[in-house]
């Protein structure tokens, strides 16, 4: 082989070698990092993961809220109107966090099927539908549409 | 052959547009509505000057009409009103206002001064009826035939060009099989 | 009428960007001097009617006219007269305005310092902008006029402007961030315009390198500046958020950054062309996907504008023109022919190459994180890409890179000896690996990841201020050596040092950061990285447009003397409804004591955030730095001369050019092959 030729090999390798390395690199962090997102039906189903960290997001239930006296625990209850979920936050709501409202939360569900929040968010704006909660509303309804509340 | 993979970064850029153009369908005025040709969900809510009249499904029947979510709150609401109540004047449109999460006072008083273009207001303060129709947030109307079925829903402002294109047409239809139903016992 | 001479001057300033796109192109087409010499004129026209309209719109919102819709829907009688200022740009329609006046005024900017330039290349270059501003006020006016009117009944008073945005940080960073984004567009019409000239030589990379990085350094500041915003305006003490909004401002970063590299080994080599101008055409192509992230409401982000599909589909549609277009004639034009300069494995240009495939990674990182939940959804899937996935791939990129630089600032052109670039690794080695051992240790804990990253940031330091010493050896005495170093090396190290800087910042404010959520009772502490926080009281306080609840936190140090008093504060704007977290901040070069507010509860205590970040501000400051490198760069004497020069013939000018190639360097026309 010519020491050309050689070189150019060698280019070529590294090439091969550093994109796949890049890409396979970037699809495991990738994989690895990615929130899935589910409603409270399918959670109660069983459809979501148990220790793992995913998004569950819903209408906050009136009267659901319960604030521990002397801790920042809160506990409260998210719907899509079909299904419950339990949520257990420590730390400080967002400003916008009121029951009724729609709220996403990212966290782990244990194996007792409660929610444990890590991040809990409403949008910036009162008058606003997460549309991913709007989603999973949507679906809910579909899901069971002669139900009326 | 080495020309060929100067068109690499045009072929990924083609991929990225089919990509978005295909989410832009998703976009929320086009999304499927969860109670398109369904009825009314049912409610009990009282009217905004007279919270002592109670409405429910019933009073949205008998002919095609349109359903307005609006809120004083909301500045696009603002913008519609204009056109509104136009509609409701010069046209003779019925319209029924779903006041949504908004303040009684303020409602009224907004009415006062823009006048009113609907024959009532169903006030949902809590946003019941709203959640339950799937409202996105305000405004939106709703194309409600004579036998209380949602039929179509706009997100956005009403303007002429909504109207010509969209609404007109829809009631004018659902109007003619209104009346072909109506006349149909009687021939 | 003052809407609807904004209007009027708008649309003015629209044709003028038809002929501009359309009379001096097809004058260098056809070879008609007199068509090309109309592209200068044109461009103050253009510039002219911009301003014009837009001192209309602010005027309207000055004088509180409410009948404008646009001035109803982001004013408020109540609103103070700055913020009532910085409104003008609060919505969608209004910053498209200051985009389209920023466009027209680069584009302005042009016309005026490029006496020194071909005509042809101007009548091109102007041309290329005329056309993007075509888009741009086509979009405007189509579908988002920001001079339409509510009438007959026009309402009272405004539904205010978004309390978020009332905030200086929100007077500056749009327009910073904007005169990035729109910067890149005079990169991008210099690339379009020598590819269709098919001149794409070293004069072209000489030409468009000051406005590259003029631009870079405007984003730089801009990026910097919404960082800072978030920081103290949401409240909770986050200063980036992987958010799409963000990142659409990153990505062109990342892409200008690896530009302005290697528009240095071209000009200076005239190696890379083809690479050079696929950058060009990325970086600004990349602002223009913010820009449509941003409008369509495609991607939700606490940043984004109300969705409208209409105009999120025009603007699809204009990205696929511009970007498709440029890169369609990209693929048919640049240069394929193999370049004959040679350079070897340790030369300059190598250590160039590196760092912009690394830069490049970094940036298709942020894209496909971006663009996944999207594909998701497309599969029917609802996922979003947290931040440890960001995180992740910049913790493996940003260290990568920084070896390199540290080496590679040591290399020459062609080649270098291994022995001068492997000469001082053993010294940086051991300082950075002694002080990333001792800064860790001295606050506590050592993670790895605060290793690595003050690892990084010292052997930055230590290998510029290292070249610095030598390049400042002189006879007469080292300050005077340094004086006489060029504006665009001191720019450089000072962009550097900015970078490392801001590293040591983003490490050790992740790193170290100590927040606790606790609840408070007036009169109660809690301590935090030796300092007492005591909650003393909470008034209500009425502002111009809000109403307020005012906490009052001592800050003690050990010895129980107050040190600072700070007054975290929670907001309700009246007209909006909307609840503001203002946080309390203690700033210092070391570290912030950071308070918010989080909700009263029922026995008049509150719950409250204490945060203590320790070399928070270097993040910024390390930003303000970057961005003063690339403007000291740009004032370096060899351009001043040139502009000095700017009376000279063409011919002269035409000559100095070609002296300004490096030998070697002939093939000049050698890439019109097609």
């Amino acid at each position: 082989m010519n020491p050309k030729r050689k070189q150019r090999l060698i280019i070529v390798s590294f090439l091969v070698i550093g994109v796949s390395a890049t890409v396979g690199l970037i699809m495991t962090a990738l994989s690895n990092n990615v929130n899935h997102f589910y409603n409270p039906t399918e959670v109660v189903q069983g459809a979501a993961p148990i220790d793992k960290s995913i998004r569950v997001g819903g209408m906050v239930v009136d009267g659901s809220v319960n604030r521990d006296g002397k801790s920042l625990a809160v506990a409260f209850t998210v719907t899509d109107y079909n299904n419950n979920v339990n949520v257990k936050y420590t730390g400080i709501l967002p400003d916008l966090f009121r029951e009724g409202q729609g709220i996403v939360a990212t966290g782990k569900l244990d194996a007792q099927g409660v929610f444990q929040a890590e991040e809990v968010l409403a949008k910036h704006d009162e008058k606003y539908m997460p549309p991913q909660v709007q989603r999973a509303l949507d679906k809910a309804q579909d899901a069971a549409p002669a139900q009326t509340y | 052959m080495k020309r060929l993979f100067l068109f690499v970064p045009l072929l990924a850029f083609v991929a990225v547009v089919i990509l978005f153009n295909q989410n832009m369908d998703n976009d929320p005025s086009k999304l499927e509505l969860a109670r398109k040709d369904q009825p009314v969900p049912t409610f009990k809510l009282g009217e905004l000057y007279n919270p002592g009249r109670e409405l429910t499904p019933a009073d949205l029947k008998g002919e095609p009409m349109l359903l307005n979510v609006w809120a004083t709150w909301c500045p696009s609401c603002r913008v519609e009103h204009p056109y509104l109540l136009k509609l409701a004047k010069e046209y003779n449109v019925p319209i029924i206002g779903l006041n949504y999460k908004d303040d009684r006072d303020a409602a009224k008083k907004w009415l006062e001064t823009l006048q009113d273009p609907y024959r009532f207001v169903i006030f949902d303060q809590e946003g019941r009826l709203g959640l339950d129709l799937g409202v996105y947030g305000a405004p939106e109307t709703y194309v409600i035939d004579a036998a209380g079925v949602i039929r179509y829903r706009h997100v956005g402002v009403v303007n002429e060009k909504v109207w010509r294109e969209t609404l007109a047409p829809m009631l004018r239809n659902l109007k003619m099989a209104n009346a072909n139903a109506v006349e149909e016992p009687g021939s | 009428m003052i809407a609807e001479l904004g209007h009027f001057a708008l649309i003015l300033s629209f044709c003028f960007a038809i002929l501009l796109a359309f009379v001096p192109i097809t004058g260098a087409w056809i070879g008609d001097r007199l068509w090309m010499r109309l592209s200068r004129p044109l461009a103050g026209a253009q510039f002219l009617m911009a301003i014009v309209a837009f001192a209309a719109l602010t005027a309207s919102f000055l004088r509180d006219d409410f009948s404008v819709r646009y001035v109803a829907g982001h004013s408020n009688s109540l609103l103070p007269w700055y913020y009532k200022f910085s409104a003008v740009w609060g919505g969608h329609e209004g910053s498209l305005l200051l985009w389209a006046l920023i466009l027209t005024g680069w584009t302005a900017a042009v016309a005026k310092f490029s006496k020194q330039l071909p005509l042809e290349m101007v009548a091109r270059v102007l041309g290329v902008m005329g056309m993007i501003s075509i888009g741009f006020m086509l979009f405007i006016l189509m579908t988002s006029n920001p001079f339409l009117r509510y009438l007959p009944n026009s309402p009272q008073d405004g539904a205010d402007l978004n309390p978020l945005l009332q905030d200086f940080g929100l007077i500056v960073h749009p327009p910073m961030l904007y005169m990035g984004y729109v910067g890149f567009s005079v990169a991008f019409a210099f690339a379009v315009a020598a590819l269709m000239g098919g001149r794409l030589d070293a004069a072209w990379a000489r030409w468009s390198r000051p406005w590259t990085t003029v631009a870079w350094a405007f984003l730089t500041l801009g990026i910097a500046l919404g960082s800072w915003w978030a920081y103290y305006e949401l409240g909770w003490g986050g200063w980036w958020f992987w958010d799409p909004v963000e990142n659409a401002s990153f990505m062109p970063w990342l892409a200008g950054t690896a530009l302005i590299h290697s528009l240095a080994a071209t000009e200076k080599r005239g190696v890379f062309k083809s690479w050079t101008v696929l950058l060009a055409i990325f970086a600004f192509s990349l602002s223009l996907l913010g820009t449509f992230l941003v409008r369509s409401g495609i991607l939700t982000s606490v940043h984004a504008f109300a969705a409208d599909p209409e105009r999120g589909r025009f603007v699809l549609m204009m990205l696929g023109v511009v970007i498709g277009g440029s890169l369609l004639l990209y693929a048919l034009r640049a240069p394929v022919v193999k370049s004959r300069i040679g350079f070897s494995e340790t030369s300059r240009e190598v250590f160039l190459l590196v760092n912009n495939i690394i830069l490049v990674v970094a940036m298709l990182t942020v894209l496909i994180g971006t663009l996944a939940p999207l594909v998701a959804e497309w599969m029917d899937k609802e996922i979003s890409v947290g931040a440890p996935y960001f995180n992740l791939m910049f913790s493996l990129l940003v260290p990568l890179l920084v070896i390199v630089m540290g080496v590679g600032m040591y290399s020459h052109w062609k080649d270098t000896k291994a022995a001068q670039l492997l000469g001082p690794v053993p010294m940086f080695l051991v300082i950075s690996a002694v002080t990333s051992v001792v800064i860790p240790w001295m606050y506590g804990e050592i993670h790895l990841m605060a290793v690595i990253g003050v690892f990084i940031a010292v052997w930055l330091f230590a290998a510029t201020l290292r070249d610095a010493w030598l390049k400042s050896a002189s006879s007469q005495g080292r300050m005077r050596g340094w004086l006489r170093t060029s504006r665009s090396y001191k720019g450089m190290v000072l962009g550097h040092l900015g970078l490392a800087v801001t590293i040591v910042g983003a490490t050790m404010v992740s790193q170290y950061t100590v927040e606790r959520d606790v609840r408070l009772a007036p009169g109660q502490s809690v301590e935090l990285s030796g300092f007492t926080f005591r909650f003393d009281e909470e008034t209500q306080r009425r502002g111009p447009n809000f109403i307020g609840d005012r906490a009052t936190v001592s800050i003690l140090d050990s010895d129980g003397d107050v040190l600072h008093v700070l007054h975290p504060e929670k907001r309700r704007y009246q007209v909006s409804g909307n609840i503001m977290t203002e946080a309390g901040i203690d700033p210092g070069l070391f570290r912030d004591l950071y308070v918010s507010l989080g909700e009263s509860l029922e026995d008049e205590s509150w719950t409250m955030r204490v945060q203590y970040k320790p070399f928070v501000r270097w993040l910024w400051l390390g930003g303000v730095f970057m961005a003063w490198g690339g403007f000291l760069a740009v004032a370096d004497r060899r351009y001043r001369i040139k502009l000095k020069r700017k009376l000279s013939t063409a011919e002269a000018m035409d000559s100095s050019d070609a002296q300004a190639q490096p030998r070697g360097d002939a093939d000049a026309l050698g890439g019109r092959q097609a």
